[in-house]
């Protein structure tokens, strides 16, 4: 059983959780994710490590309100448990000073990219952090980000806040300028993770992307999380979650999300249906 | 008078055990045998010629005591008969339903020579059942510590046989399970109605119960690394046994669309997530109308029974020798026949086909015909040119085997493994490159059978306690 911490609901479908998990807090590094499973009957879904300080034994997460079970994660409390918490799990991020590298969070991804281009500010990188979401009030960590970055764009879809675009955009820009840009790294949602890769291949600039497929046990026995990369069948939770976005089949990875959204809306219903 | 005479040497047929009916097993998931009666165990016990030298006992990886057990159950002792098979084997209950005795211990009864030989997997679960059901579980008394202290990784049965063995030798044994849920295969594989996880449960909680630790949720490697158990916390020596893992694919097209599956995937949401369960348990599992199975092993045979479990209209069992090769257990075999999956014998799939969605629709198969015997001995499948056809499906699951999980493996570069990544250990202890560290089941050999996973679990257990005494590498505690 694993206690929460602290809670904050970062948006209306935006929530962070500061778990108690002493020993995978004292391993996670930045690109790693978690396992959890909230009950009995419960599935088990990965989320991502936003932060980890190993001296107080925790771990934090951001997630966002999508399916039947992260919006019951939603309505746990202070103090509430979490039944299993599995982690630290993927690959870690690789971290080296290569000069000049632009870190790109989107909507929920903000989150994830949040240790990454901390640990590449760290070791001595020039960061450029393009954050973006759908509207204001979807974005979090701007102070944060802020910090750990030598320059900070922000976007959102509808102009409400920061400018008026999607991250592609200032991404393409700063890319015609700056012709030293080493590395981006994005995570977000898969049609924005595709888009920064189309963007940056015109530059031939490498990308690193984290992949959010379906996972059921995400310590390598089902392939549930498998994904085409380079043309070749690789494991998200084993092989990943990182991987060269320029290689990875995004059509297919946002097929297979799709594959339960009939379940997800059974699931959904009936629990909305419970709740009442 | 003499006719007479005749019939009565010639052996009595084995008692058959009762089951469930074909027609209503196959739509539901509670098991498929129902057990022998303490009547019909006797009977079947009675049939053991008691041989001067019995040769089933060789034929078990762990040696079991048969004859003695057979003996007792014969005399109605069946809580002594019971402790005699415990003596050498920690999952009877397990091992009666899932051990294929037809190649073990039954292949070498003397009866099998000229009828059918003792049901000794069916008495095994006879005895294992009835000590449950009397709730008389004997836990033997605990012996003098050792001070030493054992992580065994995996939960599975070859780690529950390891730590077994070595609780009872004085040691201090802890288990590491990376999932929520102790028993490895037998939870997340073996389906409910083969081997109902209350069973599964029972035998955990003796084994617990011996005073064995058990951590659960904790991936080796990633949470832990094995050398930080050596040195940080205080374990002395560490069994591997933590299965093989990544499901194999088959290289052909289309193998990533929606409605395709590996197997262990596919067992896993039904047995570990209780998919079949779904909206109540929150793991969905597509339950297809039309489910092909590819392969001819275990693995292959329960996934196609689950399918069918799941309300498929039709399950294709799609296998690329003829059915004598089929690895899997006989008995199982039998009982997919009776519940009407269809063998589709000497075929190989060549492609997935799409429905313009991203979901299979169909599969194209080539026909094969048995050429000369291949390194394994059996006749190696060549396809015959221009006979494909195509089956229309909408769920695909190939039961290919797996390979080796590189998880915990890439944590210890100082351990020896082979080429295609398992670890190498020497057969006869488990011993590795590594001090201290032991390793069998399908993480050494590749995907094999529970029992051979027990019988590492045991020769490691015996190894460990004989480098304790020899003092074999420099302890760190």
């Amino acid at each position: 059983m694993f206690k929460i911490l602290k809670k904050r609901e970062l948006s209306d479908v935006v929530t962070l959780f500061e778990i108690d998990a002493k020993d995978i807090a004292r391993k996670a590094q930045p690109g790693n994710f978690f396992v959890l499973r909230i009950h009995e009957q419960g599935e088990r879904i990965p989320l991502t490590i936003a932060d980890f300080d190993k001296e107080r034994g925790t771990l934090t997460t951001v997630f966002q309100k999508v399916g039947k079970t992260t919006y019951h994660l939603g309505t746990l409390k202070e103090g509430d448990f979490i039944l299993d918490v599995i982690g630290p799990l993927g690959i870690p991020s690789h971290i080296e000073n290569l000069g000049k590298v632009i870190c790109v969070g989107g909507g929920v991804g903000i989150a994830p990219i949040y240790p990454i281009t901390r640990a590449l500010k760290e070791v001595g990188n020039y960061i450029i952090s393009i954050i973006g979401a759908r509207t204001q009030n979807l974005l979090f960590w701007e102070d944060k980000m802020r910090k750990i970055s030598d320059e900070l764009i922000i976007t959102t879809d509808d102009g409400s806040y920061g400018r008026k675009a999607v991250v592609t955009i200032p991404l393409d820009e700063l890319l015609q300028q700056e012709k030293d840009v080493k590395l981006v790294v994005a995570i977000g949602p898969t049609i924005m993770m595709k888009f920064v890769c189309k963007t940056t291949e015109k530059y031939n600039v490498k990308t690193i992307v984290s992949l959010n497929s379906i996972m059921v046990d995400a310590t390598g026995i089902c392939g549930a999380c498998r994904i085409e990369v380079g043309g070749e069948t690789k494991f998200a939770c084993v092989d990943g979650p990182e991987f060269d976005g320029h290689k990875v089949a995004f059509d297919l990875l946002m097929a297979r999300q799709r594959m339960y959204l009939d379940e997800e809306k059974i699931a959904m219903d009936r629990y909305i249906d419970i709740k009442k | 008078m003499e006719v007479e005479k005749k019939e009565e040497k010639k052996p009595k047929r084995r008692v058959k055990m009762k089951e469930q009916d074909p027609r209503e097993r196959a739509r539901n998931f509670m098991e498929v045998p129902y057990g022998y009666s303490p009547e019909e165990a006797v009977e079947e016990a009675s049939r053991c010629l008691n041989c001067k030298r019995p040769t089933c006992v060789a034929y078990c990886p762990v040696e079991v005591e048969i004859p003695e057990f057979l003996r007792l159950i014969k005399e109605g002792k069946f809580l002594e008969a019971a402790y005699k098979v415990k003596e050498k084997n920690a999952l009877p209950a397990v091992c009666g339903r899932v051990c294929p005795q037809e190649i073990q211990c039954e292949s070498g009864c003397i009866l099998g020579k000229k009828a059918e030989p003792v049901g000794i997997g069916n008495l095994e679960r006879f005895v294992a059942d009835y000590e449950a059901a009397m709730g008389e579980i004997k836990i033997p008394e605990k012996p003098k510590s050792t001070g030493r202290k054992v992580a065994v990784i995996g939960s599975g049965p070859g780690g529950l046989t390891c730590a077994a063995d070595l609780i009872k030798s004085g040691h201090e044994v802890t288990m590491f399970e990376a999932l929520h849920k102790p028993g490895g295969v037998l939870i997340y594989g073996i389906p409910e109605f083969r081997l109902p996880k209350v069973i599964v449960e029972r035998e955990v909680e003796y084994i617990k119960k011996l005073g064995v630790g058990l951590v659960l949720n904790a991936v080796i490697g990633k949470l832990f690394t094995v050398d930080e158990l050596l040195n940080n916390h205080g374990y002395d020596a560490c069994f591997i046994c933590i299965g093989a893992g990544l499901p194999m694919f088959m290289g052909i097209p289309g193998e990533n669309l929606n409605g395709i599956y590996s197997a262990n995937e596919f067992l896993t949401r039904a047995n570990l997530m209780k998919a079949y369960l779904f909206p109540e348990y929150d793991t969905p599992i597509k339950r297809g109308k039309k489910v092909a199975v590819f392969g001819g092993g275990n693995v292959a045979v329960d996934t196609a029974r689950v399918a069918l479990r799941l309300g498929a209209e039709k399950v294709y069992l799609i296998y690329r020798r003829s059915e004598a090769e089929m690895p899997a257990r006989k008995a199982e075999v039998h009982h997919a026949h009776e519940e009407g999956i269809e063998f589709v014998l000497l075929t190989n799939p060549t492609r997935f086909i799409e429905d313009g969605k991203g979901n299979v629709c169909g599969i194209e198969c080539i026909k094969m015909e048995l050429g000369e015997p291949d390194e394994s001995g059996r006749r190696s499948p060549i396809p015959i040119k221009g006979s494909e056809f195509q089956i229309e499906i909408d769920i695909g699951i190939p039961a290919l085997g797996t390979r080796a999980n590189p998880l915990l493996t890439k944590t210890m570069p100082d351990l020896a493994l082979n080429k295609r990544g398992y670890i190498i250990a020497e057969e006869a202890t488990g011993m590795t490159s590594k001090p201290g560290v032991f390793a069998g089941g399908d993480i050494v050999t590749g995907a094999a059978t529970v029992i051979l996973a027990m019988g590492a679990g045991r020769k490691a257990a015996k190894a460990i306690n004989e480098c304790f005494k020899w003092k074999y590498w420099d302890f760190k505690s």
